[in-house]
């Protein structure tokens, strides 16, 4: 991930506000954690519990069914694969390695 | 720097000295003086000795310091004498009015006020025929007003009553415009 | 600039109210959206009879009696953030348990405007006036104007919204009046037309509301070291454009109201050899001091700060530096400083000066101690004395202090 150019003080908005909503897309968060979650079509229902769930609208969900994980934002923490009521699960880690 | 009246009050807390305090100075600025009034409070409970201040004055008042030598002093309540020295820093010529039902001279040797002037009025009597208790504040206002002459009783009573309006029911207003009106008349020089 | 209409001129009303009054009644004039306050003595009596009048409906205030000091600053700034005109009053233990939020209101560069009546901190337990308080939080980025009696509060409460509001300033304001002296004080004073004022503030425009949904912002983001200096180089900018708007809020005001302010206030200092520096209530004893000594032939002067920050250095030099020997009077103790916070300002600002006063420091007035006439007079002959000796002796001393 490139380093952003930080600014300087004169080019901040008064009073630290952040007035671009919305732009927490823009920090990468993909690549903080070294394993990898991977998603298996063939064993999911569509439940979304997932969706509901992760903390990172990292869950790509189109016509209220899930088509992947946004790899670039996902840390892979773990809560959907806790959440997946499917036997076997749907949403597996994976070492970064193995993948 | 022009002359500027200083007056003090002494009462128990509950007897309306700051309010009257208060209402002197509010009333005479309306009638076009420039005045102060402050009170001093010790203990914060019913029956503890308190006193307020008031400054008068034909020109702006400047000096926040506290007065130290008042020209007038009211004693609302003739039980503080037994504690406390109403007299302390009185210049020499200052009047003394007490709210008493005591003779002048007998009155004069409590207040240890040597041969200053002395007016005396019984104000619990009044206030309790009129208000319907001992808050002896109004008739000694008026008093204050007779004896200093500072303002007319029926000038100073209208803006009294307009000041009252807003906090107290007719019934107590009438009541001490009445007090007022009477310390005003039956204060006497003892 | 914009004068007063005659018929204004003619329903200015002439008052005797207490300086809690004072405030409350240029609150009423206001009318701002939100108060949320918790009442302390000695400035109860503003919270009371502003209770009273959003009770009567004589304002549109949405009025928030809070269960604390921190609460009651916390509301301010969600309402202040929301886009509110806001307002809130305290003193002593109050603003110290509204500490960690002042900061918050500050940096987010929310305008808003906080009433004071200076009263003395614990311990001893003391509710009477000084101003260890609003001193205690002096670099909290707040502008302080610091009022002399019951009139000042009044004009100073109504020049502070246009100043916290100022697209430059973008800043709250603390508007501090001396607990008891001037909170419980009734003095005569001048009420301006409530349309005058109400004209005068004007509307009030929030630069970024929380409540525009249509145009989302985050208030209050954490900063890593990479950001926060930024941040706080730029809430700067606030606090250095406060003096020019300060002083054109007050020149505006004085063409309204015929009452001019600025960042100090000078009496007689033309020709002053021997100065006093001090702040509210007592710079009127040492007025009435000053006249008296100059009929003795003492060329007495004074330098009364109003406005404490950002702190008015320039003015400061500029007026003592034509003087021979200056006291600074402060109302708070020196906490094991070099001297009270005043001094310590007025000391440095001279250090530019080719040939600086000779400066000394009084400690005065804590917890309500009274400072009498006589002992003004000596502090101003102790400075003739100074003068004339070149002996400066005790740097920092007390006033009126048994020993």
């Amino acid at each position: 991930m490139k380093k952003e150019k930080l600014k300087k003080w004169q080019e901040l908005p008064i009073g630290g506000l952040i007035l671009d909503m919305g732009n927490s897309s823009e920090t990468q968060t993909g690549d903080w954690n070294p394993n990898r979650l991977v998603w298996h079509d063939d064993t999911c229902t569509h439940c979304l519990l997932c969706w509901i769930n992760c903390p990172d609208a990292s869950i790509k969900v189109k016509d209220s069914k899930m088509i992947g994980i946004d790899d670039y934002h996902c840390k892979v923490c773990g809560i959907c694969v806790e959440v997946c009521p499917t036997k076997p699960k749907s949403l597996e880690i994976i070492s970064e390695e193995v993948a | 720097m022009s002359k500027v009246l200083e007056i003090r009050w002494h009462a128990r807390a509950g007897q309306g000295a700051v309010m009257a305090a208060n209402n002197l100075a509010q009333v005479l600025g309306e009638l076009g003086k420039y005045t102060q009034a402050y009170p001093e409070y010790g203990a914060e409970k019913r029956g503890a000795p308190v006193e307020a201040f008031d400054r008068i004055s034909d020109s702006p008042i400047r000096i926040h310091s506290r007065i130290e030598e008042p020209q007038v002093v009211l004693v609302l309540d003739q039980t503080l004498l037994r504690t406390v020295d109403v007299s302390e820093g009185a210049t020499p010529d200052a009047i003394f009015i007490a709210n008493s039902n005591r003779q002048p001279d007998e009155l004069r040797q409590k207040l240890n006020i040597g041969e200053r002037r002395l007016y005396v009025l019984d104000g619990s009597r009044i206030a309790i025929n009129e208000i319907g208790v001992d808050i002896p504040n109004a008739p000694m206002l008026g008093a204050l007003v007779k004896v200093t002459n500072l303002a007319d009783i029926n000038s100073f009573n209208e803006k009294f009553r307009a000041l009252m309006g807003k906090k107290f029911t007719s019934k107590i207003i009438e009541g001490n415009l009445k007090a007022a009106k009477r310390g005003f008349e039956e204060v006497k020089q003892g | 600039m914009e004068k007063g209409t005659l018929e204004e001129k003619k329903s200015k009303r002439r008052v005797s109210l207490t300086g809690d009054d004072a405030i409350a009644e240029a609150m009423r004039q206001i009318n701002p959206h939100v108060v949320a306050a918790y009442p302390i003595t000695p400035s109860t009596q503003v919270v009371e009879s502003f209770a009273r009048f959003v009770a009567d409906g004589l304002v549109d205030t949405e009025f928030v009696a809070t269960e604390s000091e921190h609460s009651a600053m916390s509301a301010c700034v969600g309402a202040a953030a929301g886009g509110g005109r806001v307002m809130t009053v305290t003193g002593s233990q109050g603003l110290a348990y509204m500490f960690e939020v002042l900061g918050v209101t500050s940096g987010l560069r929310l305008p808003m405007v906080m009433a004071i009546a200076n009263r003395a901190l614990n311990s001893p337990l003391n509710i009477h006036g000084d101003h260890s308080d609003t001193m205690a939080m002096r670099d909290m980025g707040w502008i302080h104007l610091y009022s002399e009696n019951g009139q000042e509060a009044y004009d100073n409460t109504i020049q502070a919204f246009r100043i916290a509001e100022n697209p430059n300033v973008r800043t709250p304001v603390l508007v501090a009046i001396d607990g008891f002296q001037t909170s419980h004080m009734v003095e005569t004073l001048t009420v301006e037309p409530d349309n005058l004022v109400k004209r005068f503030i004007g509307e009030y425009i929030a630069s970024y509301p929380m409540l525009d949904i249509d145009n989302p912002v985050l208030y209050g983001a954490a900063d890593r070291p990479d950001y926060y200096m930024e941040h706080k180089r730029s809430q700067l900018v606030g606090m250095i454009n406060a003096p020019e708007v300060i002083q054109q809020v007050g020149q505006e005001y004085g063409a309204l109201t015929g009452r001019y302010y600025g960042l100090v206030e000078e009496y007689r200092m033309e020709d002053a050899e021997h100065a006093i520096v001090v702040m509210s209530a007592t710079a009127g004893s040492v007025k009435d001091v000053i006249d008296q000594l100059r009929e003795e032939g003492v060329t007495a002067g004074l330098l009364k700060v109003r406005a404490f920050r950002p702190f008015p250095a320039e003015e400061v030099a500029k007026s003592l530096s034509r003087t021979k020997s200056v006291a600074v009077l402060d109302r708070c103790g020196t906490g094991g400083a070099q001297g009270g916070p005043l001094f310590l300002e007025v000391r440095a600002a001279l250090y530019e000066e080719k040939s600086p006063p000779q400066v000394i420091n009084y400690i005065y007035g804590l917890g309500g101690r009274d400072l009498p006439l006589r002992h003004i007079k000596d502090v101003y002959l102790r400075l003739r004395e100074i003068a004339r000796t070149g002996e400066r002796g005790k740097l920092v001393d007390f006033l009126n202090l048994r020993e």
